[in-house]
């Protein structure tokens, strides 16, 4: 018979934890209302999402030039810029800069495209200590996980297993209260940024006109991690960039606010190029600007997705994610602008049939997007290329969810869909994996007159 | 000034399912003041082969629907699914085919959900005795599809004796999407029994909605489970039309 499928199985671990479902749950909704006061400061909401929507759309359309511009700007500050095309590239990058550099050990600022790349792996491959300075991707280091959500990555940790995990990893003792965890955590963080040679960080935007890169948080550890070791290098994607500091400081008042329910984060960096002579600050600095299927994408119907800006409220606006956690996704981004950016990056849709069929086509991700992204209708087009799986209609089997399955059987045969509604006998439609969601459910039984037959016999049908 | 002609579009779901929504419709749009038709050789408006990616057997669908509905003076439907897909892809499907997306603009400019035609329309007094507590579940393609959040909640605020109460999170899936209700079971499932949960908590007695696929979920999701057992889900159309029963 069928074995579930690795996303199956994944699904099922991420529907086991329903406390935290709950929770995200209840936590989306209960910081809507100070998400949308805080966004509505800076206008009408709508308005707002239209002007953010129309200076990503300004920056895709103009990628090129713009791209241009931040090099030459970067270049004229002292900076190096490497361009690569894919992950292997930028991580060859990154590891020829440390080797030349003799860095021994990397702190890192979050970033989720350093994720993409598979970065950590590499450089320790190399013998090089790397660590994770932002607390959520400290812990879920610690734990060998990924991130459970772009924004916060450790938000499936309880505040006990984090205790547990630094017992076991740290050797503190046995700690309870987050303040007594976070102060532990900044102890040991605090002598590898001391320590550090290179500090790795990515970019939540980037001026051409001025060359300056911006990033945003809320503990100080990219800060630190782009000030105190000598090296400094910077991995953003290529559709990061904006035109100049007004776009910039737009979206840069808008994110913390969209994706925290924060006026600002607590840490705004702005950086441009290397320490300059008097100044403190990295004596070298490198932006690695990866492509690494965005340049497709840009070309392709799909560019609108790269005017995401990763405040991850897609995935706290879906109920998938909700219930099934970020953990049961294929890829490093997950939520549904995960899904999109999986099924048009990590080989053809055709292998995401089933992720991208796992989407009640509800809307709320679109709705809550500040960028105006059409998430849904992407992943129902996406759906809709990888084509529909294979479905059996095995007649006569009671215990049915013959209903949508009917119709999507039988409407294979244009009209057939409405006689297989309608048919006598109960159709079941098996479908590869419907039985692996855990337990089948039951459905209600159908009228014993269809509308059409009861129509008829009230003799309206000649009216 | 002539009555309004509205011809009924019945979705297969609720055909099969719940045929009651059908009489129900009639009902409140003859109260209405409208002259009802129900064109018999309607089918399925094609949504869940469009959902399931099949633009050739949607495009049929859609080509029979305009042959059907086509000459209609309006066509109301119990489901705001249903209607998306005639407003919002009938015309993207014809993209190629400038004359037959052009009768699809055409139609899906007539074509109306019933709250959405009701809720600009008098009626006869409603009321309900014994009164009671109604709770409403937006159905995904009502509230962000066709962004019709107010109508529904217009038409059971005519009802007297029934108290209308929200739920502490009003807007959140149900989990029935299509396919994805046969698909993903165990996840459907707990998303409909959060539905559930959430309206068994307002105390009321009628968990009202506007879409036959939700009500299919939710009412498969009580049965099995026993969740929100004394709470009767009822589609809109048939809490109105009983409406009209009791004053």
């Amino acid at each position: 018979m069928f074995s579930p499928s690795p996303f199956r199985r994944a699904m099922g671990r991420g529907l086991g934890a329903e406390a935290l479902g709950q929770t995200l749950t209840a936590g989306f909704y209960e910081g809507l209302p100070l998400r949308r006061a805080m966004a509505g400061e800076l206008g009408e909401p709508e308005e707002v999402r239209d002007r953010a929507a129309e200076i990503r759309d300004r920056s895709l359309d103009n990628l090129e030039g713009l791209l241009l511009g931040l090099e030459a700007r970067v270049r004229a500050a002292g900076g190096q810029v490497h361009w690569a095309s894919n992950a292997a590239e930028a991580n060859g990058y990154i590891l020829d800069i440390a080797k030349e550099n003799r860095v021994k050990t990397v702190v890192k600022g979050k970033s989720m495209t350093t994720e993409e790349l598979g970065l950590n792996p590499v450089l320790e491959h190399a013998g090089i200590e790397v660590w994770e300075t932002d607390l959520g991707e400290f812990i879920v280091q610690l734990a060998g996980e990924r991130p459970f959500h772009i924004v916060g990555p450790a938000k499936h940790k309880t505040v006990a297993q984090v205790a547990e995990l630094f017992r076991r990893r740290l050797g503190t003792g046995r700690l309870s209260q987050p303040e007594d965890l976070t102060r532990a955590a900044r102890l040991f963080l605090r002598q590898r940024f001391l320590s550090a040679d290179m500090g790795v960080s990515g970019a939540n935007f980037a001026a051409a006109a001025t060359g300056t890169l911006a990033v945003i948080e809320n503990e100080g550890n990219i800060r630190l991690s782009t000030t105190l070791p000598r090296v400094h290098v910077a991995i953003m994607g290529i559709e990061k960039v904006v035109a100049d500091m007004a776009e910039l400081e737009y979206l840069l008042n808008l994110l913390p606010r969209w994706a925290l329910g924060l006026r600002l984060t607590a840490y705004a960096s702005l950086l441009t190029g290397a320490a300059r002579a008097g100044e403190e600050g990295p004596q070298a600095f490198h932006l690695v600007l990866l492509d690494n299927y965005r340049a497709r994408v840009w070309g392709s119907p799909y560019r609108q997705i790269l005017r995401c800006i990763r405040c991850g409220v897609c995935h706290y606006a879906c109920p998938v994610f909700r219930n099934i956690g970020g953990h049961a996704y294929p890829w490093v981004y997950n939520g549904p602008m995960g899904v999109v950016l999986t099924a048009l990056s990590q080989g053809p849709p055709g292998r995401w049939r089933e992720l991208l069929g796992a989407c009640t086509h509800c809307g709320n991700c679109n709705e809550h997007c500040p960028v105006r992204i059409d998430l849904s209708g992407m992943i129902a087009r996406l759906g809709a290329e990888a084509a529909a799986p294979p479905v059996k209609v095995a007649a006569a089997v009671t215990g049915t969810l013959a209903a949508t399955a009917g119709g999507y059987a039988a409407a294979r045969a244009g009209l057939g869909i409405y006689e297989a509604v309608n048919a006598p006998a109960q159709a079941e439609i098996s479908m590869p994996g419907a039985a692996f969601g855990g337990p089948r459910r039951r459905l209600i039984r159908r009228a014993k007159r269809s509308f059409k037959q009861a129509f008829g016999l009230q003799g309206r049908g000649e009216k | 000034m002539g009555k309004t002609r509205v011809s009924l579009f019945l979705p297969c779901l609720a055909e099969t399912y719940f045929p009651e929504i059908g009489f129900d419709a009639i009902r409140l749009l003859e109260a209405a003041g409208c002259v009802v038709e129900y064109p018999q050789e309607q089918t399925c408006c094609g949504q869940p082969l469009h959902t399931e990616g099949s633009r050739e057997g949607a495009r049929a669908m859609a080509r029979h629907f305009l042959a059907v509905f086509g000459k209609a003076e309006c066509v109301v439907a119990p489901s705001g699914s249903c209607v998306l897909m005639v407003r919002k892809h009938y015309p993207e499907l014809f993209a190629q085919d400038a004359g037959l997306r052009q009768m699809a603009l055409e139609l899906a400019a007539r074509t109306f959900e019933l709250s959405e035609f009701l809720a600009g329309r008098a009626l006869p007094r409603l009321g309900l005795d014994p009164g009671g507590r109604a709770t409403l579940h937006d159905s995904c393609q009502m509230l962000h599809g066709l962004g019709l959040a107010q109508e529904p909640r217009q038409l059971l605020g005519r009802v007297q004796n029934l108290e209308l109460v929200e739920m502490e999170r009003p807007g959140v899936c149900c989990g029935f999407g299509g396919t994805f209700m046969a698909r993903f079971q165990a996840l459907s499932l707990r998303m409909a029994r959060d539905r559930l949960a959430q309206a068994a908590a307002t105390g009321a007695g009628y968990l009202v909605m506007t879409e036959p696929g939700c009500m299919l979920n939710l009412r498969s999701a009580q049965a099995e489970t026993q969740d929100a057992a004394g709470v009767e889900i009822v589609h809109l159309a048939s809490l109105l039309a009983k409406g009209l029963d009791h004053v």
